[in-house]
């Protein structure tokens, strides 16, 4: 098996494309930078399409497969090996990021077709790709770490990318700072993990958890401490409660870089990384808790401000917020292949919208603000079918791809093995608000008057290399939920029993059964089969079906049919307008306790009197007697030669006298 | 055999050395100040030789002859230097060739 020994071409590929591109591109025609940044993806995933396809041959006992390629350091008893492992769950990402990065990348040779610093842009995101397929090969959490710090790296570049535009630079450097909280965090539980298993290979720590005494309180705690340590990193990648603040910032990167890194692959790095320590958490009940109603929580809270947003990146931002917090919900409540279903399904329908929201900015020559568009329907069809589908998906309308991964986080919340109501009523309200405002979206973009001067802005469908990742994009929306499908109709889910391996491996062994109400819930009505047409039946009027179309008929109520309502009920709830339309006023809140003291401390102590007042101060004072003490000195040296005569004998005579006086003392 | 002590040589080179000592401080002309070095330095040469005779060495007189080689040659370069500073400035005050200075 050629492929599977040689897991590091994965990572080779897009790397060497970024190199090549990075140092050789600045000149290159655009042509040029193309090929190599598009070649390098598309091999990577072809590469990746074989190790799947060698994988599935692998016997189930070699998996997962790791691949020690050498040792990166060795510090006492610390050691860090370069390995790499694939197991169901990597195959899933693997696919995800490099099919989804493949597709933007071709995306984005026709929308950056008009910018400058081309080959950069390309660079990063070769870069970018190299990192998160990093993440998701990691054998162990060092190595994952890098991956980590890597692609919150090239989010940084590339949020900043117009650099020139201050709000795009203050964007990035927001972004880097606010993760950087989380991955404080996230480090102190690597340490701590180290510390408490010896070890920081996957493998061995969970051997190492499933083998530990459970019932022992403070190795619980340890457990505990460590998961919300990775789980604050978890926080500020994934943009959730209360560090989700740089996300809608980044929206200042261009489009694509908005559909790869801030809502396909980077910000579910959090999801991936809760999913991938499933056995420390599922043996944290606190952790579990605290994962599920972040995630719940967030899912509703930023829901609601996308209810008014009007930028249309701020929109999908805020939905993207929403949905990682669905991701977690699912991780919370035991559901981790649910989750991670979620997070494959989110990649391909809040991609698409991602790149159709570009596609409709790029169409509207650079307008963002929904109010300014309308009735674009017949103008750019390829992407109003592309993103009608897309918010289909999202919305959970039954048959598309969202409705099944989110209809089973739902089930999960409401009757899993650690189903909570509260957060299942808080998952629930947050579909009808994100059906209401994803058709509020398409409405307010798509149907409606036009609400620009058609002499100014030449509305155009974008070129074919744009619209191609769409359609396939929307092909996917729709059919890549249907692994779930012969769930429904009491089958097997495919997707998950294709995990299963993963999260049934290293489970707690006490409670019987929770591994098959984790493997599916096939059987979990009790033993009574229901009939498959009475299955179908039941999802597709489920709570979150009937939300999801509650959500769309208010939308369509509100900007179809009474155009006048939202801005009357505005002025009638005016306060809890306000409210959502400054986004609970928590950059604010954020600005007054935290960046406005630390800027005062740094600039008034930190610079004023330590740095100009310590550092300087003992810098020039020294400086300052020598120079005193050299201009005192210097008048010595008078030119008259007999004052160095004198000298010359001051000398002389009390030489002379310190040896007689030694020498009287030696007598 | 009745000899001179060594103590009166010492005390006579002292009292040269140290007439040579003040003149060299106190006296302006440039002449003057010269011929006291070669006071000081004979007054050394006469501890020297008179240390010679009275250890019996002749490490002594060796010092007095490279003195002696020294002086001449001190005396030529520093004569060539005053005769150069009479015709630049045309004076032999000491006072008033102190431009090398801060």
């Amino acid at each position: 098996m050629p492929l599977l020994d040689h897991l590091w071409i994965i990572l080779a590929l897009p790397l060497a494309g970024a190199a090549i591109n990075g140092l050789l591109g600045k000149n290159w025609p655009k042509s040029a930078v193309n090929s190599v940044a598009i070649g390098s993806v598309s091999l990577a995933f072809l590469a990746v399409a074989e190790t799947v396809r060698e994988f599935l041959q692998l016997s189930a006992n070699q998996i997962p497969w790791v691949k020690t390629y050498f040792t990166w350091m060795t510090a006492g008893p610390f050691r860090v090996n370069f390995a790499l492992q694939i197991d169901q769950l990597t195959i899933v990402m693997l696919l995800t990021v490099s099919f989804v990065g493949m597709l933007i990348h071709i995306y984005s040779t026709g929308y950056m077709a008009h910018e400058g610093g081309y080959y950069r842009f390309f660079s990063y995101l070769n870069l970018f790709m190299f990192f998160m397929l990093t993440l998701v090969l990691a054998a162990n959490i060092v190595v994952m770490f890098v991956g980590w710090e890597g692609v919150g790296l090239c989010s940084y570049l590339l949020i900043g990318f117009w650099f020139l535009k201050q709000s795009a630079a203050n964007a990035g450097k927001k972004a880097f700072i606010v993760t950087r909280i989380g991955d404080f965090g996230f480090t102190i539980g690597i340490l701590l993990l180290f510390w408490t298993f010896h070890s920081v290979d996957f493998g061995t720590i969970f051997q190492q958890a499933a083998n530990m005494a459970s019932d022992t309180m403070a190795q619980a705690g340890v457990l505990t401490t460590i998961c919300l340590l990775l789980f604050t990193g978890a926080i500020g990648k994934s943009a959730q409660l209360p560090l989700y603040v740089w996300l809608p910032d980044a929206m200042e990167g261009p489009t694509p870089v908005s559909a790869l890194i801030h809502a396909a692959t980077m910000v579910t790095a959090g999801v991936y990384m809760v999913a991938r320590m499933h056995p420390l958490f599922s043996r944290s009940p606190i952790a579990m808790l605290a994962v599920a109603i972040v995630g719940a929580i967030t899912a509703f809270y930023s829901a609601t401000i996308g209810l008014v947003q009007t930028d249309i990146k701020k929109v999908l931002a805020y939905s993207t917020v929403s949905q990682l917090g669905y991701m977690f919900l699912a991780c919370g409540v035991g559901a981790y292949a649910a989750g991670i279903f979620h997070l494959m399904t989110h990649a391909f329908f809040k991609g698409l919208l991602f790149l159709c929201a570009g596609s409709v900015i790029h169409a509207m020559g650079g307008e963002q603000d929904m109010r300014k568009m309308g009735g674009l329907r017949k103008l750019i069809p390829v992407t109003f079918w592309s993103m009608f589908i897309a918010t289909f998906a999202i919305s959970g309308v039954p048959g598309f791809a969202g409705f099944f991964s989110k209809d089973e986080i739902l089930e999960a919340a409401q009757s899993g093995p650690h189903a909570n109501t509260a957060l299942w009523l808080l998952g629930l309200v947050a579909a009808g608000l994100t059906s209401f405002y994803m058709f509020r979206l398409i409405f307010l973009t798509f149907f409606g008057k036009q609400q620009f001067d058609e002499h100014k802005v030449h509305v155009h469908e974008s070129p074919r290399n744009m619209t191609i990742p769409l359609m396939i994009l929307a092909f996917l929306s729709i059919f890549g939920g249907w692994f779930a499908a012969p769930h429904l109709v009491g089958g097997t889910d495919h997707f998950d029993s294709f995990l299963h391996p993963v999260f049934a491996s290293y489970e707690i062994q006490h409670p019987a059964g929770q591994e098959e109400s984790l493997a599916g819930s096939a059987g979990e009505e009790g033993g009574i089969k229901p009939s498959p047409a009475m299955g179908l039946l039941h999802a597709v009027t489920g709570p979150p079906v009937i939300v999801g179309l509650i959500g769309i008929l208010i939308a369509w109520w509100f900007y179809i049919k009474r155009p006048d309502l939202p801005k009357k009920l505005a002025a009638s709830m005016h306060g809890l307008y306000e409210l959502l339309l400054n986004k609970y006023w928590v950059d604010e809140l954020y600005a007054a306790t935290i960046v406005r003291p630390l800027l005062w401390i740094s600039t008034n102590v930190l610079w004023h009197r330590v740095d100009e007042g310590i550092i300087d101060g003992t810098v020039n004072g020294s400086a300052r007697v020598a120079r005193d003490a050299g201009g005192k000195f210097r008048e010595l040296q008078s030119g008259n030669a007999r004052s160095y005569a004198s000298w010359v004998v001051i000398g002389a005579v009390s030489f002379a006298a310190i040896l007689l006086g030694v020498w009287m003392k030696v007598r | 055999m009745n000899v001179v002590p060594i103590s009166y040589y010492l005390v006579l080179s002292a009292i040269l050395f140290g007439l040579g000592v003040l003149a060299f401080v106190f006296k302006r002309n440039i002449i003057t100040i010269f011929m006291s070095i070669e006071l000081m330095l004979n007054a050394v040469n006469l501890a020297f030789v008179a240390f010679a005779r009275a250890h019996n060495q002749l490490d002594g007189l060796v010092f007095v002859f490279f003195v002696i080689v020294v002086a001449a040659a001190e005396s030529a370069v520093g004569l060539a230097i005053i005769i150069t500073i009479v015709q630049n400035r045309q004076t032999l005050n000491v006072e008033q060739v102190d431009l090398l200075k801060f």
